[in-house]
């Protein structure tokens, strides 16, 4: 790190004055200009469950909304109505509120792709489309296919006009920035230079065709077919050449979509989990919005952790655990070092000594049933201490990313201790995100 | 071959075991395929070339860590190359995007190349004849791709059903289909992880390939017994009270802090009994599947080389205690 902006930002940093504003969920949700909203972040960190939440809500604050999951775990699709691959939306029962409705979909990328190839091919051609061999493993494999897919399915469900809020998830990519990228990618690659040279002879009629090629072009093909094996070869034109018509509509759709998604009724909400790699993703990610001139609306920190005893601090946690620890009597001197470095509460209400008069106090013929108390809460103790440890690395990776981008709101939505598998479930992480209640309450 | 849902530790774990066998005085190279330079990363070092490098020498055993990071477009020039001493004409095909087509449009094409040079460094010995590598140990891609990535012949066969492809395709299958090979996965004890491993081992198995170990990864540690802590959410939450306050803590008495921390505390036990309940689902659902499992902790401090001796260390524990 360098420069004057830097070290200044650094120094708020240290003072602990860098709070990020507070993103005002429930405004975004309302506002009839929010057209569309896209979850996007890296791996696992809460993209399906905040898109499904955040469907939920609007549904119920009164919007008419449907959700475009990708990969959503199953008991969640379960719950949804959403498991069978149906590649449309379907009305989400038990959402309903203010007149508004939730409907959901599954995004198929097959299915999608060879919808693409139905609408624009006619009967023979298709067929034949769908049956190459090149066809299928590209439209089951090919890295950046579901990224398409889904740009492909939101620009179709944008077209349609019948919801008047969208909400997409993001494919399961490992990068945030894939879901950006893939689409131009397949398109140029649709497009490109070594498609067209394979597409010539094929053009031209097939194998006989190849006279017509200069020799440069019939050594590079022979060379290929040499590799690839001629049936290989032919295959592969074979593909190219019914897919011909389609390529530049690849790279005009990918491209309107991509428009859309700077068009000012989208919103883009980054989703991380408050952990180093999550956010350094969601720090490019925001710096790449910007570039694209994309709206980004703000920052989804999902599975905070949190704690209503937040007043005892690890280290005082663990040095009263361990004056238990010592055979049930109490180190008076241990025990008032843990609250030196305790906070202003200690102060005030409490005076900081242990009870007195009491015959639990230190008496060395304490019971069974004391000894198995004091058990249990070095337990409790020693689990606190490990929270406000991770409370603390937490609070360290969010201040980076805060100290890059101070300008970013924040949701927060605490780690809730199960999985979040259906409608209650979803319903308690929008009211987390609208309402920040926070972490440990 | 380390497999798992992302973000589960596939590249930890791969590295981990590297280390583990070097300790054994065993020479493993280490491998990933996707391009992330994640081992380089790891292990505090620069960007890997596609080159053979040496990253690690155990501090005791004497065994060491060599890393590639194989890249789909240079193995496929370097196979060109070495088949039909294409030169130029290698390097007119990239200027044109064929290599970029080839291994793109054809998943299967792009796997064979990577598998394919995994399999070299497995089979290849030196002037003494003796292998070079005692093990190499791959960072696959994850568990919802990686049968198709191993299941090359498969994939091959539909584009090319004879020629030089073709005969990779078998070469690479046979030494994968051997009992030399073992695919392990990596999962948490959560559920969308465990369905995936559940998922993926049948996979594998339907496309008979040796599916290894299941790795638990990340596994917190339990303080509470449960049980105990039932009982102190109800009528010992006074006792609670008091040993907070004979630990140090202030007051027991309405008001006291002592008193004050026994509900949040009870709380936050509540909910890691909830989160031990639902682990203890999950490690039910993976003992269903009656594949044996090595468990690694979480460790606290984020990863680094000594975080990854420890982990290191616990392999062996477990890999001895069999
Ligand atoms: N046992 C462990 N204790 C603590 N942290 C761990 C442990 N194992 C992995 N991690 C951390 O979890 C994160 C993910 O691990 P890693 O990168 O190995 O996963 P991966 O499966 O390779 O991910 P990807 O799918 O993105 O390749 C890393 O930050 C890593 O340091
Ligand atoms: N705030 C949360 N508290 C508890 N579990 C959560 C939370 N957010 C997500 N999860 C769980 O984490 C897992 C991964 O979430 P998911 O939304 O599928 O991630 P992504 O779509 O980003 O890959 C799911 O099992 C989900 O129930
Ligand atoms: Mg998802
Ligand atoms: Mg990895």
């Amino acid at each position: 790190m360098s420069g004057p902006e830097t070290s200044e930002k650094l120094v708020g940093d240290e003072m602990g004055l860098d709070t990020p504003p507070v993103l005002a969920v429930d405004t975004l949700l309302d506002d009839p200009k929010t057209r569309i909203i896209v979850c996007c972040g890296s791996g696992g960190v809460g993209k399906t469950t905040t898109a499904a939440a955040l469907g939920v809500r609007a549904a119920e604050r009164g919007r008419k909304v449907v959700v475009l999951t990708i990969d959503p775990a199953r008991r969640l699709a379960q719950s949804m109505g959403i498991a069978s691959l149906g590649n449309t939306p379907s009305k989400v029962a038990g959402v309903s509120g203010h007149g508004g409705e939730l409907h959901a979909m599954m995004l198929d990328m097959k299915r999608t792709f060879d919808e693409i190839v139905e609408a624009h091919a006619e009967g023979e051609r298709a067929r034949a489309i769908l049956a190459n061999p090149f066809y299928q493993s590209l439209s089951a494999g090919f890295a950046g296919t579901q990224e398409y897919m889904a740009m492909e399915k939101l620009g179709q469900l944008r077209a349609r006009d019948d919801w008047d809020l969208i909400v997409v998830d993001t494919p399961p990519s490992r990068s945030a920035l894939d879901f950006l990228d893939a689409p131009k990618r397949l398109g140029s690659f649709l497009d490109g230079k070594f498609i067209r040279v394979l597409m010539a002879p094929a053009k031209v009629g097939g194998r006989a065709g190849m006279k017509f090629l200069n020799v440069g072009m019939s050594l590079m093909t022979g060379t290929l077919s040499k590799l690839m094996g001629a049936s290989l070869l032919r295959d592969v034109q074979t593909f190219v050449a019914a897919m011909d018509t389609m390529f530049g509509g690849f790279r005009t759709r990918a491209d309107a979509t991509f428009r859309l998604l700077q068009a000012p009724g989208t919103a883009f909400l980054v989703v991380a989990a408050p952990e180093p790699d999550a956010l350094r993703e969601a720090a490019y990610f925001v710096e790449r919005l910007a570039a694209e001139r994309m709206p980004l609306a703000g920052l989804v920190l999902n599975r905070v952790h949190g704690s209503d005893a937040r007043q005892l601090s690890a280290e005082r946690a663990l040095a009263a655990a361990e004056n238990l620890e010592d055979a049930g009597i109490v180190d008076q001197e241990s025990g008032k070092a843990g609250l030196r470095d305790s906070d202003a509460d200690t102060g005030t209400t409490d005076t900081g000594t242990p009870d007195t008069g009491t015959t639990d106090t230190g008496s060395p013929g304490a019971d069974m049933s004391d000894a198995d108390v004091d058990e249990i809460t070095v337990g409790l103790l020693r689990l606190h201490a490990e929270r406000m440890q991770v409370i603390a690395r937490e609070q360290r990776t969010r201040d980076r990313f805060t100290s890059l981008h101070p300008e970013v709101a924040v949701a927060e939505v605490a780690a809730l201790p199960g999985d979040v598998h259906d409608l209650a479930g979803l319903r308690a992480i929008g009211e987390r995100l609208a309402t920040g209640v926070p972490a440990g309450a | 071959m380390v497999s798992g849902k992302g973000g589960t530790g596939k590249t930890t774990v791969a590295a981990a075991l590297a280390l583990a066998l070097a300790r054994e005085g065993r020479r493993t190279l280490l491998v990933e395929v996707e391009g992330r330079q994640g081992i380089a990363q790891l292990f505090g070092a620069e960007a890997l070339p596609y080159e053979e490098r040496k990253i690690a020498v155990a501090p005791a055993g004497g065994g060491e860590v060599y890393a590639l990071a194989i890249d789909a477009e240079r193995a496929l020039l370097d196979y060109l190359q070495m088949f039909y001493k294409l030169g130029s004409a290698g390097r007119a095909l990239k200027k044109l995007g064929a290599i970029d087509f080839a291994t793109t449009i054809a998943p299967g094409l792009r796997d064979v190349l990577l598998t394919g040079k995994a399999c070299e460094a497995v089979r290849r010995k030196d002037k003494a004849g003796r292998y070079v590598y005692d093990h190499v140990i791959m960072d696959a891609p994850p568990t919802g791709r990686i049968t198709r990535f191993l299941n090359v012949n498969d994939e091959v066969a539909g584009l090319a059903r004879f020629g030089p492809i073709h005969n990779q395709a078998q070469a690479v299958m046979k030494v994968l289909k051997s009992p030399e090979t073992a695919v392990h996965l990596v999962t948490l004890l959560e559920e969308m992880p465990v369905q995936e491993t559940a998922d993926g081992i049948a996979e594998l198995q339907a496309a008979g390939l040796p599916v290894g170990r299941v790795v638990v990864n990340m596994v917190r540690p339990h303080h509470l017994d449960e049980e105990a802590l039932g009982s102190a959410a109800g009528e010992r939450r006074a006792d609670v009270a008091k040993a907070l306050s004979r630990a140090g803590l202030g007051g027991s008495r309405r008001g006291g802090l002592a008193e004050r921390l026994v509900d949040p505390l009870l709380a936050q036990a509540a909910e890691h009994t909830g989160r031990v309940k639902l682990e203890r689902e999950q490690r039910s659902v993976l003992e269903g599947l009656d594949v044996p499992t090595y468990e690694l902790p979480l460790l606290g401090t984020g990863m680094d080389l000594a975080g990854l001796y420890e982990l290191a260390t616990e392999l062996r524990k477990q890999a001895v205690d069999e």
